[in-house]
């Protein structure tokens, strides 16, 4: 093909057609799209928001949140269930961060690239879509009863650790996989070990994305009410664990006790509930997201 | 020039004796029979001379002849990637680096590198940019000290006096061509003896670029420098010694002639580095 042939000749059928206003329309198109995309899940939100508060903003009061739970919905309150969601996810939290973590530089960093690591990659995927149930089945029968912990407080936060270590691992090998290579080459260049250039070099940089990923599986863990009732923790307790052996209840198992009795004053403080489990597990994803903030200035100014 | 603190600390600790009892200064290599494989194929074949002290050095050739590869091959940076292997020999002062007894870490104190594309640790400061090679060794240095090995590397490479009031910025906030010089400048806070430059200038700016030439020039008295580079001017401006490298139809770099800058633009011996450098291949 010669030269001129490439050029557009006015008036034949190989004119160049930039048809703006159809690519213009295509475009306004899908920015509408994605805006009803946005609000389908801020609607969503909104509602639920809305309607929780409408039932549980007349319970609210430090009495609430002093009290023990009651059979009388007057004097009704979720001390145990706060103090035993603080207590466990800050176990979650301590047990499955670094757990998590350390898998996912042995894995992305350490680790040969091999069949066994793609199976053990493979299964780990797999065991992020495994039931939460499965889990309270396995801490059921390991923790509570093999190593004899009893439906304690550390059993349950063993069991909710081990639902979120294949999030926490995926996610934190995914940020790994994002620090650019050079990063690597600049740490070896200057006499770095592998340890040296993952520890000082690569870990920092990825510490952003593994945070998000972090914040999103405590947020799962902090929900779960299904492993924790199969590994027997109780639903009415009028005291607070003591030690990390004690039994316990969480707030979603407060709710879904309150919810499933036919008194509508307890659905009231199941409403309640919810709105004192939203302001948890936001204060909990502040942290962390104020943790990532600091941490993102320090990467990108 | 001040005591070279940094060396000292390093020397002093070197397993390798007979590292450890060359001289100080700016450091030979010899290059023997190099060839390098990724995997079955084949990147570099019989490469053959000598990279001579405080001098630089630079290696031209065609996109795809190896260059980047060969000069990965004088640090031991080649073999980091998976299925990569190197045989023949590179002599540091006479000693082989890939002698199975040495620490590649330990080459690569010795032997700097600076990359094509300026990479300073976003996550760190300038200050703690340049200290970073040394921190790797020497986990608490007294602040004083690391305050003149900051100051002095930076003046090494041309930046003191542009950064000396943003030190504790990002060394990601810097522009491109302060971010290669910070690079240059943590390079030589872990005073090595020989700069490998892979492409230094070839994502900066005209400007930037000339700055980097006339730092190379300055650096060559205390540094072996060798340095990679498609652009021929370059290397006419900058050169002691060139390289010439081709590869052939089975994409296997190999050594066409070697000799000095002058020799090379001026009254090549070889027909394939006379085309390349008037522009009729490449």
């Amino acid at each position: 093909m010669t030269g001129t042939q490439l050029r557009p000749t006015v008036g034949t059928d190989t004119e160049f057609q930039p048809r703006l206003s159809l690519r213009r329309k295509v475009g306004a198109v899908f920015g509408v799209l994605t805006v009803v995309a946005m609000a389908i899940g801020l609607l969503t939100l909104g509602t639920l928001i809305v309607d929780v508060v409408r039932d549980g903003w007349s319970v609210l009061s430090w009495d609430f949140i002093r009290n023990f739970p009651s059979r009388r919905p007057s004097e009704a309150g979720i001390r145990s269930a706060l103090i035993g969601t603080v207590y466990v996810m800050v176990l979650v939290a301590v047990i499955a961060f670094p757990l998590g973590v350390s898998a996912a530089v042995y894995l992305e960093e350490f680790a040969p690239k091999n069949r066994l690591t793609s199976f053990i990659e493979l299964n780990i995927s797999n065991l992020a879509a495994v039931p939460s149930i499965v889990y309270g089945l396995l801490g059921l029968g390991i923790f509570v009863r093999a190593l004899t912990l009893g439906p304690s407080v550390i059993a349950g936060a063993l069991t909710l650790s081990l639902l979120i270590l294949p999030i926490i691992i995926i996610a934190s090998r995914e940020a790994l996989r994002a620090v650019p290579p050079s990063i690597r080459e600049a740490g070896y260049a200057l006499g770095a070990s592998r340890w040296q250039t993952v520890r000082m070099f690569v870990l920092p940089v990825a510490m952003p994305g593994i945070l998000t990923g972090t914040i999103l599986a405590l947020s799962r863990a902090i929900g779960e009410t299904a492993p924790l009732i199969t590994i027997g923790a109780l639903t009415y307790i009028a005291f607070t664990p003591k030690s990390l052996l004690d039994p316990f209840t969480v707030l979603p198992i407060q709710i879904y006790n309150w919810v499933s009795r036919p008194q509508p004053a307890f659905h009231q403080l199941a409403a309640g509930g919810i709105i004192i489990l939203l302001a948890v597990l936001l204060s909990f994803n502040a942290l962390a997201i104020v943790l990532r903030a600091r941490l993102q200035r320090q990467i990108r100014d | 020039m001040s005591e070279p603190l940094v060396s000292v600390t390093v020397r002093q600790r070197q397993p390798e004796p007979a590292l450890a009892q060359r001289e100080t200064v700016a450091a030979s290599m010899t290059v023997e029979r190099l060839s390098a494989f990724y995997g079955q194929f084949q990147a570099l074949a019989d490469i053959t001379f000598p990279i001579h002290p405080a001098a630089v050095t630079a290696v031209i050739g065609p996109s795809g002849c190896g260059k980047s590869t060969f000069i990965r091959c004088l640090n031991r940076l080649h073999e980091l990637t998976p299925g990569a292997r190197v045989s023949g020999r590179v002599l540091l002062d006479g000693v082989d680096i890939y002698d199975p007894a040495i620490d590649p870490a330990r080459v690569r104190q010795l032997i700097g590198m600076v990359f094509q594309k300026p990479n300073p640790f976003p996550h760190l400061s300038v200050y703690d940019n340049v200290l970073a090679g040394i921190r790797l060794h020497r986990s608490r240095i007294p602040k004083p000290q690391a305050d003149e090995i900051v100051e002095r590397s930076l003046r090494a490479a041309a930046l003191w006096d542009e950064v000396k009031d943003k030190l504790g910025a990002p060394g990601s906030s810097l522009s491109g061509g302060q971010q290669q010089r910070l690079c240059i400048a943590r390079a030589v806070a872990i005073e090595p003896e020989v700069l490998l430059m892979d492409e230094p200038t070839s994502a900066l700016d005209p400007i930037a670029t000339y700055r980097i030439e006339e730092l190379i020039a300055e650096l060559k008295q205390r540094y072996t420098i060798v340095i990679v580079t498609h652009n021929m001017q370059q290397a006419a401006r900058i050169a002691d010694y060139v390289a010439f490298f081709l590869a052939g139809e089975e994409r296997t770099g190999r050594l066409i002639e070697f000799d000095t800058a002058e020799q090379i633009f001026t009254n090549p011996k070889r027909r394939e580095t006379e085309e390349y450098i008037t522009g009729k291949i490449g």
